[in-house]
């Protein structure tokens, strides 16, 4: 419906909840208001969590993270019609829609602090490892989706990557792959308006970036990404599509990092408040309390019960992160391959005896 | 028992494979209807079918980057890249993702899968068609490096990467592609990743070579059996993990090496082999050990090839030299 309505090449976005909480009743999702609420528990979850993790990384007990304030729309609603069969591969912004994938918020967080367990997601839970090489990781969510369709087990993948990534070959050779294939697979572009520093006029000459899907051949759809209706009910379309064996789509979603690219960046050198405080007159958790709000299902209260809840959700995740006990040093040996080659044994070795004298001397 | 090149003994064993397992899968550039550019894949799409015997876009990383999700999903791909000079675009995806996905998922996800090139010089080919980069793969931790020198060792080996649970790179010395017959076995049989294979004992000179130069040593061998030389030569056969203690025992028994590799010369893997026979086996040392090699210049267009590759004489007079030192 929306692949066939909403042209790419004429700058057609899908809206459905504007942002003063005005929702499009023609194009209304099948959404109730305790699914939305629920939504925007999750969204509210990730905002906290966003906040917590920079301010940990200002106190040194986090590493460099990528943040992702503003996006919480796009990860909530995208990842609503997944099921748990299906793969999610993103890259570093995504800690949101990992996390409503299945991956807890300890073991992000433990990533994020330096732990590689942190990229185990738990059995069952379909989710690869963030994949920090820009554009890289869009090939493996294909390779994952042309498997399900090999074994014909239903499964769809998905892959996040942002705007600046669609300037990589690999990002090209993954959508030209899939379509070739039919693969089951659904490439989901943040359009966060700046790779770093360079914004996306000078990332591609193309108006939109879902335009580029009609050349793979395959659907390619703008949405406001800040709309969690328009993003939830584009994902559903694309993935049923894929589900049913209609192959790939690509989905723009328009929005904004309103945080900078990462705890080390600054992003004051390359644009100007104006256009940030724009943006946050655009916050998707602003609309959606609006319309809760006007349909009498958001108050005062609950919001407080909530950021009561969603902060303790978070610290919880945060400090059984740092409770984890730092790994040993044999664990970088232990990993590499199935059995470890005589080689690798010997250096680990060789390191122990190492620290060992370190430690006497 | 049957007669097979090299070549067939790999079409064998993919053959074999598919038919054993499901899950294994190739692709690439040209492998199904025209079975490849060497013929490799030949005859294996129409009997195992499109969706198994994939032909691919021209994507070098797009084929080892699906490949690395295919793997993770539980399948066993076999990827083809047409010639060594063309996997430059997917180093990424070998370096970045294929050798890291095991550690830094902490063994949630691996990555089995075998990366099947064609490599080395002598065949007269374009520009970019001759390369030996076995050592940037043998840098990368991570990655098993396979070299097969006989159409034994090419089967063996190449059902064992296939059913190795971590990735392999398998480097098919084209030029001898059809050069080398040899009786194996038309069963499935495995040789194991990891272990040189003592071509034939000796007294004097250990040779250590691997892939084409292997037979450029036995050329070698001949003038200098005349010569009255008695000489050790091992095929390394897998480069990553190599087979160090099958160097150490060699020198130490007789106290000279000489190490051939067409690749560049400048941090190929003569330097480490040699690194490896300092650290080890010094004191059974009689004379430094030798390296014959490539050189540190672009890999010339066949009218200068001749003088790139190491040549039997090129060896034997490093034997001499070792000898007389």
């Amino acid at each position: 419906m929306f692949a066939d309505r909403y042209d790419p090449l004429q700058d057609e976005m899908v809206s459905i909840l504007t942002p003063d909480g005005c929702c499009d009743e023609t194009l209304r999702p099948d959404l109730d208001d305790e699914q939305i609420r629920t939504m925007y528990r999750q969204m509210l979850t990730m905002r906290l969590y966003d906040r917590k993790a920079v301010s940990m990384q200002r106190q040194g007990r986090f590493g460099t993270y990528a943040q992702m304030e503003g996006q919480e729309a796009c990860m909530a609603a995208s990842t609503y019609p997944l099921q748990p069969r299906d793969w999610l591969v993103s890259s570093y912004r995504e800690t949101g829609a990992m996390w409503m994938h299945g991956v807890p918020l300890k073991l992000l967080s433990l990533y994020w602090m330096g732990n590689e367990f942190g990229s185990h997601a738990p059995d069952g839970v379909n989710v690869l490892p963030v994949s920090i090489p820009v554009g890289s990781h869009p090939l493996h969510a294909v390779g994952l989706a042309y498997a399900g369709k090999y074994r014909q087990d239903g499964s769809v993948s998905v892959t996040y990557f942002g705007d600046g990534a669609t300037s990589e070959g690999d990002v090209h050779e993954a959508m030209n792959l899939a379509g070739v294939y039919e693969a089951p697979c659904v490439f989901f572009c943040q359009n966060n308006q700046y790779a770093i520093s360079v914004p996306v006029r000078e990332q591609t000459a193309s108006p939109t970036i879902a335009q580029k899907a009609l050349a793979y051949g395959f659907p390619g759809v703008l949405v406001d990404g800040n709309d969690i209706m328009a993003v939830y009910a584009v994902m559903q379309e694309a993935v049923e599509r894929a589900r049913r064996g209609g192959g790939p789509s690509l989905i723009e979603a328009y929005t904004y990092r309103l945080g900078a690219h990462t705890t080390a960046d600054d992003p004051t050198k390359y644009r100007d408040d104006d256009e940030v405080e724009f943006w946050r007159s655009r916050d998707p958790l602003l609309r959606v309390q609006k319309y809760l709000h006007a349909r009498g299902a958001w108050s005062e209260d609950w919001e407080h019960e909530l950021l009561e809840a969603c902060t303790g959700e978070v610290e919880q995740a945060m400090n059984d992160a740092e409770a984890v006990p730092q790994p040993p040093p044999q664990d970088m040996f232990r990993y590499m391959f199935a059995e470890p080659p005589a080689a690798l044994r010997e250096q680990e070795a060789a390191l122990l005896a190492a620290l060992q004298t370190q430690q006497k001397g | 028992m049957a007669t097979r090149t090299l070549l067939e003994a790999i079409r064998e064993a993919l053959h074999l494979e598919l038919g054993a397992d499901e899950r294994v899968i190739l692709l690439g550039e040209d492998i199904g209807r025209e079975g490849g550019v060497f013929r490799v894949t030949e005859g294996l799409q129409a009997c195992y079918g499109r969706a198994r015997v994939m032909d691919a876009p021209i994507a070098e990383a797009g084929i080892v980057g699906m490949s690395v999700g295919m793997a993770i999903a539980g399948l066993r791909p076999v990827p083809e890249i047409q010639f060594m000079g063309f996997l430059y675009p997917a180093f990424d995806q070998l370096i970045s993702h294929v050798a890291r996905m095991r550690n830094r998922s902490r063994g949630r996800f691996t990555c089995p899968l075998v990366v099947r090139v064609p490599y080395g010089g002598g065949i007269h080919p374009p520009e970019h068609h001759s390369e030996s980069t076995e050592a940037i793969l043998v840098h990368t931790p991570g990655l098993q490096v396979v070299v097969p020198a006989t159409p034994y060792d090419a089967k063996g080996l190449l059902i064992s990467a296939i059913r190795s649970p971590d990735p392999v790179i398998f480097l098919e010395p084209k030029r001898i592609y059809r050069a080398v017959r040899q009786d194996i076995p038309e069963e499935s049989y495995t040789v194991p990743i990891g272990e040189a294979r003592l071509v034939r004992e000796g007294t004097d000179v250990t040779l250590i070579a691997w892939g084409s130069m292997m037979h450029t040593v036995l050329q070698a061998a001949e003038s200098l059996d005349a010569d009255g030389i008695s000489l050790e030569i091992l095929d390394l056969r897998t480069l990553s993990p190599m087979d160090v203690p099958a160097i150490i025992a060699s020198v130490e028994k007789t106290g000279r090496a000489v190490v051939v590799h067409e690749a560049a010369r400048t941090a190929g893997l003569g330097a480490e082999i040699v690194a490896q026979i300092n650290e080890k086996a010094l004191l059974s040392l009689e004379a430094p050990v030798e390296r014959v090699s490539g050189f540190d210049t672009v890999f010339p267009l066949p009218q200068l090839e001749k003088y790139y590759l190491p040549t039997p004489e090129m060896i034997a007079t490093a034997v001499h030299r070792v000898l007389a030192f």
